[in-house]
C-alpha cells in the first residue's frame, strides 16, 4: 500500500525539483521577525528601517522590482522554521530577512542549507549562527564582540570584582562567557554567575543575590525589552546606594526605551555597535528620516541590522546584475564593505559574520533626553567567539 | 535571609490579593475560573492609564483600579458568566480560557506588547533602613495595603450579615437558598469585589510581577496554587498558603536559582496528592 | 442506558453481537472521507506542508478525544505528553540512538504512553478541579524540566542539529514537505484505525459507561481505576507519536511542544470538531489550521482575538445546539463515523465534565 502511495511522489518531486524560479523582474525577500509578542519592538524597529531603505533609494534594482513578503513569527523558533518553509516554497523568495532573537535564526539554518537561500541576520547576536549554514550571513552584531570589549574595558577601568547575570539562554551564554574570559584575563575577578530565566522576569531575588556578594559592579544581559525592569529593580533593592555599578552590552540601554527608564540610569557604562547619538553626518540623516518616518521613534541597535541588511541585499543585486542564484548572490555579499549610520562595516569572507567598530558609551543627558554617549571606540572588531579557533 | 522572608512576604500577600477573589468563585459556584488574572490586568493598566496619561496620584491609580476591574467584573458577570454557572466544567474551562485569549489580544492592541510600568511617586522609591536593615519602600508598602486589606476581609466575612450569608452560601448553598438568602446576588457582588481586589492586585503588583498582555496567562498558574493549597473554605487557607508561596517562591530562587520554577509545582503536585481538598482546610467543610 | 428490547438472554446475545459488527462496519462517507484525505497527495502538492501540520493537530486532537470523549477527563496539560514524544523523537534522532523515523516514532509512542501511565495515578484522583490542577501542573512541570535540562533539551534555544533519516531508509524528508505529509498522513490512518477499534470494543463502551454515570458503571460491575489508566496511557501514547511526528518532519523542537497554548488548542481543535466521535478531532484540525492561515494572514495580531471569542460564544451559545455553519460540520462527524454511540436519553445528557 505505501509502495502504491509513494509513486507519484517521485513525480511530484520531479516537478519541485526544477527549482524555486522567480517570476520575472521581481526580486522577492522574505522577512520573518517578530511583530507580536516581547521582542515586538525588535520586529518594528527593524522592518521600519529596512521600509526605510527602500524609500530613500528606491525599489528597483537591477531592473528588478524588491517586493518585502513580512511573516510574524512571535519570535517562536517552531515558527520561523515554518514560516522559512513556506516562503521558500510557496513563495520562492530569493533571500529571508530577520531574526529577532537566536533560536529563530538556528531553527531556520538547515533550511537555509538546503534551499541555497541566502539568509541575513539582522538581529539575533550568537556567535555560532553564522556557522550552522554556509548561506547565512549577519548585519547585526555578536554578543562576544561587545562582551569582550567591556571586559577588557572594565578590568583596566578600576572594576575589579564583578557578578554577571544573564539570561539563560544562548546569546546571555555567550555573553557571560567571553566576557568572563576578557575580564579575568585582565584580572578581574568574577564572584558570582546567575543566570535568570528568559520568560519571567523578576530580577529581585537575583539581584539580591549579588547585592550580598558586593562587587564593584554587575555584568548584565536581558534581552532588549527587559532592561528597563532591571534597572528598576537594581535600583529599588538600593544596589545603586551601596556604589554597585552596571556594565554590559547594549541591549541593557536600549536607545529605543532608555528615556522610559528614568535618570538613575544616568552613568550606565556599555560596550556596543550603535548609539542614536553616533556622531557623524550620515548618522544624523538617519535618525531624522527615521523619527520622521515612525511618528518620532527613536532607531535603536536592531534597525541599523535592519537597514543595513537592505544596503547588502541591494549591492549584492547590482554585482550579479538581477541574479538571484543562491551562491552568486553569497559571492557578492562576502568581503562587501560600505559605510552604515553606525560607522564603517564590512562582512568577513571568511566567516560571513560582521567586522564593525565597538564603541564604550556611557548614558547621559543631552538636550532633556537620555542617550548613550560613546567616548571610546575600538576599530574593525571581528567577531572574538570564532577568531580564537 | 531577613531580607528574604520580607521579600517573600510582600509576594505572598501581593499573591493573596490577587488569588483571594478566585477562592470565593471556586468555593461559592463550584465555578472554575481561569480568567481571573484577566481582571488583574485590567486593574494594573487601568491605573497605567490614569496614573502615567492622565496624571492621577499614584494612591488614587489604586483606587481606579479597584473600581474600574470591580465594575468589569459586575458587568461580566452579569452578562456572560451567569450564563455558565449551570454548564459542565469542560464549558468553563473553555469559556474562561476563551476570555483570557481575548483579553490578551486586547490589550495587546491597545496597549501594546512590551512591558509597562505605572510612575510610582519618588516617595515610595528605594529603601528606608528599619532596624538596620534595607527595605524597599515599595514592599513595605505592599504588605501594610496587603495587610490591613486582610484584615478587613476576615472581619467583614466573620463580622458582618453578608458575611454569614456569603459562609452560609458556601457551605451549603441549597440550604443557605431555603434560608432565604439570594445567594445570585452574594455572589454578584462577591464576584465583583474579587475582581475589584484582584485589579489592586494588578496595580500594586505592576512594579514587581510587570505588567504585560500575557499577564493574566503567566500567573493563571500561581492564582490557582493559591486556591488548591489554601482550600475554598476560608480566607485563612489561601492566606497561609499565599505566604507560604511567595516566601517559598522568592527563597527559591534565592538558594537554588537553578531550580528557581520547581519549588513551587512540587509544593502543588504533592499538596494535591497528600490532601486533595487544600492544606488548611477545617475538619468537616466541603 | 436503554439497549435494543429484548426478552431472552439468548436475544439479547445476538442484538449485542450485531450492535459491535455494525459498529466495526465502514459507512461509504467514512471511505469517501479518507479517500479524500489521501486523494490530497497528489491533488494538492503544493499544499503539503500545511496539510502535515493539520494531520499532527488532528492527532493530537484524536488523543484527547479518546479521554475527554470516551473517558470524560478534562486534561489542560496534554501538552505535556506531545512534548515528551516530541522530545523524544528528537533525542533519538540528534544523537543517532534510533536512526530510522517510523521505530523512533514507536519509541516516542511509548515514551508518552509511559509518562502517561505515571501520571494517571495523579490525575485519576479527585473531581474535576483537581484534574485540571494536576494536569495543568504536570505540563507546567515538564515544561520547567525541559527549560531546566539545556544540557538535554537545547533548553529555551530548542533542540538543535537534528538530522532526519530517510523513512524505512527510502524515503528522504524533502524541502517540499512530500515525504513529510504521505508519512504523517499515514501514521494517522493506522492510529485511527486502531482507535476506531479500541472504542468499538466492550472496552470502549464500558469507558462510555464510566463517563455517563460512574455509580450505576460501578454497581454493574465495571472497575474504573484500570480501565481509566488504560485509555489515559493509550492517549498519552498517541499525543507522544503526534509530537514524534512533529519533531521528525519539521527536523527541531523547542519549548513550544510543552506550552499551555499547545493544550488549549488541542482542546479548541476537538471542540470545533465535536468529541466522543473521533472524526471531530480530525475535522476541527481541518478548519483550525486554515482558520488560522486564513485570519493570522490577514491580521497577526487578531489571531488570539478570534480563538478566544470562539470559545466564549461556542460555550454561551451551548456546544450541542450550536447554530450556522458549524452544525453541518458537526453532523458531517457524526455521519461519517456512521454510526452513533449509543445516545442516552435526554434525563442524562451527555456530560464532558463528568462531575462527581
Amino acid at each position: 500500500m505505501l509502495k502504491h502511495l509513494l509513486t507519484p511522489l517521485a513525480v511530484a518531486l520531479g516537478l519541485a525539483a526544477a527549482g524555486p524560479a522567480s517570476a520575472q523582474g521581481v526580486v522577492k525577500i522574505g522577512v520573518i521577525e517578530a511583530m507580536t509578542g516581547q521582542q515586538q519592538s525588535t520586529g518594528v524597529q527593524t522592518l521600519a528601517a529596512m521600509r526605510l531603505y527602500m524609500q530613500q533609494h528606491g525599489d528597483t534594482v537591477a531592473g528588478k522590482k524588491i517586493e518585502l513578503i513580512v511573516k510574524d513569527d512571535g519570535a517562536v523558533a517552531d515558527n520561523s522554521k515554518r514560516l522559512a518553509q513556506e516562503l521558500i516554497v510557496r513563495d520562492k523568495v530569493s533571500f529571508l530577512v530577520g531574526f529577532a532573537v537566536t533560536p529563530t535564526a538556528l531553527a531556520v539554518a538547515p533550511l537555509a542549507t538546503e534551499a541555497k537561500v541566502p539568509t541575513i541576520v539582522a538581529n539575533a547576536g550568537t556567535s555560532i549562527i553564522t556557522e550552522r549554514s554556509p548561506y547565512i550571513l549577519r548585519t547585526s552584531f555578536t554578543l562576544p564582540q561587545s562582551s569582550v570589549i567591556i571586559g577588557e574595558w572594565a578590568a583596566k577601568n578600576g572594576i575589579k570584582k564583578v557578578v554577571t547575570i544573564v539570561s539563560d539562554y544562548a546569546p546571555g551564554a555567550d555573553s557571560e562567557k567571553t566576557f568572563t574570559e576578557a575580564f579575568t584575563k585582565g584580572g578581574g575577578q568574577v564572584l558570582e554567575a546567575v543566570k535568570v530565566p528568559l520568560a519571567a522576569p523578576d530580577f529581585a531575588p537575583f539581584l539580591q543575590r549579588a547585592r550580598d556578594a558586593s562587587p564593584d559592579a554587575i555584568f548584565v544581559f536581558v534581552p532588549s525589552g527587559q532592561g528597563a525592569t532591571f534597572v528598576k529593580q537594581f535600583i529599588e533593592r538600593g544596589l545603586d546606594k551601596a556604589g554597585i555599578k552596571i556594565i554590559g552590552p547594549g541591549d541593557v540601554t536600549d536607545d529605543d526605551l532608555l528615556n522610559g527608564m528614568g535618570e538613575q540610569v544616568i552613568g550606565t557604562v556599555t560596550a556596543h555597535m550603535y548609539s542614536a547619538d553616533h556622531p557623524s553626518e550620515l548618522n544624523k540623516t538617519y535618525v531624522e528620516a527615521f523619527k520622521k518616518a515612525n511618528n518620532g521613534l527613536r532607531p535603536n541597535f536592531m534597525s541599523v541590522g535592519g537597514y543595513d541588511a537592505m544596503h547588502l541585499i541591494y549591492e549584492a543585486l547590482k554585482k550579479t546584475n538581477g541574479d538571484t542564484n543562491g551562491d552568486k548572490l553569497m559571492a557578492a555579499m562576502k568581503g562587501m564593505a560600505w559605510d552604515s549610520p553606525r560607522g564603517p562595516i564590512s562582512i568577513d569572507p571568511e566567516t560571513r559574520d560582521i567586522v564593525q567598530n565597538i564603541y564604550i558609551r556611557k548614558v547621559e543627558k543631552k538636550n532633556g533626553e537620555l542617550y548613550n554617549v560613546e567616548f571610546a571606540t575600538f576599530d574593525a572588531v571581528k567577531d572574538p567567539g570564532k577568531a580564537k579557533k | 535571609m531577613v531580607t528574604i522572608l520580607f521579600d517573600g512576604i510582600a509576594y505572598g500577600m501581593l499573591l493573596f490579593v490577587l488569588a483571594a477573589g478566585l477562592s470565593v468563585t471556586l468555593g461559592l459556584m463550584n465555578f472554575v475560573n481561569l480568567a481571573h488574572g484577566a481582571f488583574a490586568m485590567a486593574g494594573g493598566y487601568a491605573a497605567l492609564v490614569v496614573v502615567n496619561r492622565l496624571g492621577v496620584p499614584f494612591a488614587l491609580g489604586l483606587v481606579c483600579a479597584f473600581l474600574f476591574s470591580a465594575a468589569l467584573g459586575a458587568l461580566l458577570e452579569r452578562t456572560l458568566y451567569v450564563h455558565v454557572y449551570a454548564k459542565s466544567h469542560l464549558d468553563q474551562v473553555l469559556f474562561t480560557i476563551g476570555l483570557v485569549f481575548m483579553s490578551v489580544a486586547i490589550v495587546d492592541y491597545t496597549m501594546g506588547s512590551s512591558q509597562q510600568f505605572i510612575a510610582i511617586p519618588p516617595s515610595l522609591q528605594g529603601q528606608v533602613t528599619v532596624f538596620g536593615l534595607g527595605m524597599s519602600k515599595y514592599r513595605l508598602m505592599i504588605i501594610v495595603i496587603c495587610g490591613i486589606l486582610t484584615l478587613l476581609l476576615q472581619l467583614g466575612l466573620t463580622r458582618t450579615r453578608f458575611g454569614s450569608r456569603l459562609r452560609a452560601a458556601v457551605d451549603d448553598q441549597r440550604v443557605a437558598r431555603g434560608l432565604g438568602i439570594n445567594v445570585g446576588a452574594v455572589f454578584a457582588f462577591t464576584f465583583a469585589l474579587g475582581s475589584g481586589l484582584a485589579g489592586l492586585g494588578g496595580a500594586l503588583g505592576a512594579e514587581i510581577l510587570g505588567l504585560d498582555p500575557i499577564f493574566p496567562l503567566k500567573y493563571m498558574i500561581y492564582f490557582l496554587i493559591v486556591v488548591t493549597v489554601g482550600g475554598t473554605s476560608s480566607i485563612t487557607g489561601p492566606f497561609l498558603a499565599s505566604l507560604l508561596l511567595g516566601i517559598g517562591d522568592v527563597a527559591g530562587k534565592y538558594y537554588v536559582p537553578q531550580f528557581g520554577a520547581f519549588v513551587i509545582y512540587t509544593i502543588m503536585i504533592v499538596v494535591l496528592i497528600w490532601r486533595p481538598q487544600g492544606l488548611f482546610v477545617r475538619k468537616g467543610a466541603r | 442506558m436503554r439497549g435494543p428490547d429484548v426478552s431472552t438472554s439468548a436475544a439479547l446475545a445476538s442484538a449485542i453481537s450485531a450492535q459491535f459488527s455494525a459498529r466495526a462496519r465502514w459507512s461509504p462517507l467514512e471511505m469517501v472521507f479518507w479517500l479524500g484525505a489521501f486523494s490530497t497527495i497528489w491533488l494538492l502538492p503544493e499544499q503539503h506542508l500545511i496539510l502535515t501540520e493539520i494531520v499532527i493537530w488532528a492527532l493530537l486532537a484524536l488523543s484527547l478525544d479518546l479521554i475527554l470523549g470516551y473517558a470524560g477527563i478534562i486534561s489542560l496539560g496534554h501538552a505535556a505528553f506531545f512534548g515528551v514524544g516530541a522530545y523524544t523523537a528528537g533525542l533519538l534522532a540528534k544523537h543517532a540512538l534510533v536512526g530510522e523515523p517510523v521505530l523512533a516514532l514507536l519509541v516516542s509512542g511509548l515514551a508518552g504512553g509511559a509518562f502517561g501511565f505515571a501520571t494517571s495515578f495523579l490525575v485519576l484522583r479527585g473531581t474535576d478541579l483537581t484534574r485540571l490542577m494536576v494536569t495543568l501542573g504536570v505540563a507546567l512541570l515538564v515544561r520547567e524540566i525541559a527549560n531546566r535540562a539545556a544540557w538535554l533539551t537545547g533548553g529555551a534555544d530548542g533542540l538543535q542539529g537534528i538530522d532526519m533519516q530517510p523513512v524505512l531508509g527510502l524515503f528522504r524528508f524533502d524541502l517540499y514537505g512530500h515525504t513529510a505529509y504521505i508519512y504523517s498522513l499515514t501514521v494517522l490512518f493506522v492510529l485511527f484505525l486502531l482507535a476506531r477499534r479500541v472504542v468499538g470494543s466492550p472496552f470502549g463502551l464500558s469507558l462510555l459507561a464510566i463517563k455517563g454515570n460512574p455509580l450505576r458503571a460501578s454497581a454493574v460491575g465495571i472497575g474504573q481505576t484500570w480501565r481509566l489508566v488504560g485509555i489515559y496511557t493509550l492517549a498519552a501514547a498517541y499525543a507522544g507519536i503526534a509530537g514524534g511526528l512533529l519533531t521528525q518532519t519539521t527536523a527541531f523542537t523547542s519549548l513550544e511542544s510543552l506550552s499551555f497554548d499547545r493544550s488549549a488548542d488541542a482542546l479548541l481543535v476537538l471542540i470545533i470538531g465535536g468529541t466522543g466521535h473521533l472524526y471531530g478531532g480530525l475535522i476541527g484540525a481541518v478548519v483550525f489550521r486554515f482558520a488560522q492561515d486564513w485570519i493570522s494572514t490577514a491580521t497577526p495580531q487578531y489571531w488570539q482575538f478570534w480563538i478566544g471569542l470562539f470559545l466564549v460564544l461556542i460555550v454561551l451559545v451551548g456546544r450541542d445546539r450550536i447554530g450556522g455553519w458549524f452544525a453541518p460540520l458537526r453532523r458531517l462527524a457524526d455521519r461519517i463515523s456512521g454510526w452513533r454511540p449509543w445516545r442516552p436519553g435526554p434525563a442524562a445528557a451527555p456530560d464532558e465534565g463528568g462531575r462527581p
